[in-house]
């Protein structure tokens, strides 16, 4: 796949329209598979699902017919909780069957309750939070070690900025000079406890990044314009690590789950399930 | 179980060994990585930093991110060896290594030095007396300690035919030589130090030497007890203990490691399951130690030869009041 090239009015852009079919569905099916497995994360599964759409559909050059493909590009979802958002873009994208997908934390089942590399497309195992960062870091200082032009995408927690080892991660990223290593910040405010404010506070967030080195930008993480247009600037700066900090809203799709912090870690109960549904269903 | 030898008792330290191993490797294995988080001039590492320094990859004073750092890099083609001390590659960074290197199984070796209270006068902060029992109970982790310097090569090497993860265990203070140069060894196996028919003395690393100046304490005494150095802790060479055990009926376990969880545990573990037999542990107690003199630490922590000769006759007493 070639990275998105947007242009022009977000509302008529034909690639957005087709990203934002892509990110409802994947908003649909977080639903069902949580549903299905009786538990999940479904809030913190929603507020990335515009950064996965473009990843998976705009931007990252993967094969789910080949998925250990030498050359494609990596994605590491180190906000390892989020695994629902990134199990419906998997499946979106084809590497898995439907039945494979509503099977989530089942016995048997391929697809763990955080993500592990045994699952087709899955390239970091990661749940514990702050491991998946330095994943990134490791893979994308190989890959520029032997000249693969392979890049690295690493999706991390507000929250999880918490850990240690994700500014051990920091410092190694722009140290290395890993300008194939792109990481988005879902900055939905919320922790386990609460507010990010609240319970840790991480404010100024961007300028703690830029001070470690890397080239940030700060933006609405629901617009399908501004995570193109940083990606495109991103391929741009070969020798620093780009972060973006983006803002998203935990639940975003669902009027009940918008900002509610409910849904952080129990899935929805069947009649909830089936308003959303209505509801993501009556967007298009 | 191979070959018996013992060709000298010249002290040296495995970490010399180590050195020279990587560069050796380094060059049979082009894509062998190396990562230091900031100790490579302690751990010898440096020397392959010398010869291959695009293949070393210093990662500063950070073990946790090390070690993610080699997840992420033995999916890319590397081959990572993480080179660190127990301490912190086996403790600090414990849950990478058991969530980012075990559990997806990925092929990242990691030598960890400095094991055990003999690193001695940096003190207890520094004395990885508990790196053993932090690993073994990982799924899938092979343990392996080396007898010797020389043995630090063949171990390695072995480590790097395997795929999947490894922890060798190092020391600090120099080891009597008692193997051949580049003797092949086994994962799963066990190396003969000594023949003997009263007793057997299951020792790694530096108290293997430990075990046989025992041995050779209680020879005056008519004991001849069997020396093993039990090189693959981890899948244990259990018929070297299942024969020890019907052969000579009585078992002494002998580690500068903790007495819970180590080889002790391993030992007991098997002889428990598989044939129940008289068992005495030469270990370090439920204390910390603190800063010293090696010599000086072993003796007042029980490491001794004379500890372990002690033991071998307690452990043929209660195999005489069991009979």
């Amino acid at each position: 796949m070639s990275p998105a090239r947007v242009s022009g009015d977000p509302d008529l852009s034909p690639v957005h329209t087709a990203l934002a079919a892509h990110a409802r569905r994947m908003r649909r099916n977080i639903i069902r598979m949580t549903s299905a497995a009786g538990s999940g994360h479904p809030g913190p599964s929603f507020s990335p699902v515009e950064i996965l759409a473009v990843l998976y559909f705009a931007e990252m050059r993967v094969d789910p017919h080949h998925p250990d493909w030498p050359e494609r590009d990596r994605f590491v979802l180190s906000k390892g909780h989020a695994a629902p958002g990134l199990y419906a873009a998997l499946y979106e994208a084809g590497f898995f069957s439907e039945e494979t997908m509503l099977s989530l934390r089942q016995l048997g089942s391929p697809l763990q309750g955080h993500p592990h590399v045994k699952t087709p497309g899955v390239e970091a195992t990661s749940g514990s939070l702050g491991i998946g960062l330095s994943q990134a870091v490791g893979m994308a200082l190989g890959l520029k070690r032997k000249g693969n032009p392979a890049r690295v995408y690493a999706l991390v927690g507000d929250g999880e900025c918490d850990e240690g080892q994700i500014w051990e991660a920091a410092l190694a990223g722009a140290h290395f000079g890993l300008g194939n290593l792109v990481v988005f910040i879902d900055h939905n405010g919320y922790q386990y406890d609460g507010r990010v404010s609240e319970v840790m506070g991480l404010a100024p967030l961007g300028d703690k990044w830029r001070s470690f080195g890397w080239r940030v930008e700060e933006f609405g993480g629901h617009e399908f314009g501004e995570i193109c247009g940083f990606l495109e600037r991103s391929r741009k700066s070969p020798e620093q690590p780009s972060l973006a900090v983006a803002h998203t809203i935990k639940g975003h799709g669902v009027s009940f789950m918008e900002g509610s912090q409910e849904y952080h870690a129990r899935c929805l109960t069947a009649e909830e399930a089936r308003r959303a549904l209505a509801e993501l269903e009556a967007q298009g | 179980m191979t070959g018996l030898a013992t060709v000298g008792r010249k002290a040296v330290e495995q970490r010399e060994a180590l050195g020279n191993a990587l560069v050796r490797l380094g060059e049979e294995y082009p894509n062998l990585m190396v990562l230091s988080p900031d100790v490579s001039l302690s751990t010898r590492a440096n020397k392959f930093k010398a010869v291959f320094p695009n293949r070393f990859v210093g990662t500063g004073i950070s073990e946790q991110n090390t070690l993610g750092m080699a997840a992420g890099l033995s999916t890319t083609g590397w081959l990572p060896v993480v080179v660190g001390y127990a301490m912190f590659v086996g403790g600090k960074a414990w849950e990478q290594v058991r969530n980012s290197i075990a559990y997806p199984h990925l092929n990242v070796k990691i030598v960890a030095t400095h094991a055990g209270i003999n690193v001695g006068a940096d003190g207890v902060t520094h004395q990885a007396a508990e790196d053993i029992a932090l690993m073994r109970p990982i799924p899938g982790m092979v343990i392996l300690a080396p007898t010797d310097a020389n043995q630090v090569g063949p171990v390695l090497r072995a480590a790097l035919e395997l795929q999947g993860p490894v922890y060798i265990r190092l020391e600090r203070a120099a080891v009597p030589v008692l193997t051949e140069p580049d003797a092949p060894i086994s994962i799963g196996g066990s190396l003969l130090i000594r023949p003997g028919v009263d007793a057997t003395i299951v020792a790694i690393g530096s108290m293997v030497a430990m075990g046989l100046e025992a041995a050779d304490r209680l020879a005056s005494e008519g004991i001849h007890p069997r020396v093993i150095s039990m090189v693959s802790i981890k899948p244990l060479d259990e018929a070297a203990i299942v024969q020890a055990a019907f052969e000579t009926g009585a078992i002494v376990v002998a580690e500068d490691h903790s007495c819970y969880g180590g080889l002790g545990g391993a030992v007991a573990e098997a002889l428990a399951r598989l044939c129940p037999t008289p068992m005495e542990q030469v270990a370090v107690q439920d204390t910390f130690a603190e800063s010293g003199p090696v010599d000086e630490l072993r003796t007042k922590y029980h490491l001794t030869s004379q500890d372990i000769a002690q033991a071998v006759r307690k452990a043929i007493a209660r195999r005489r009041e069991a009979n």
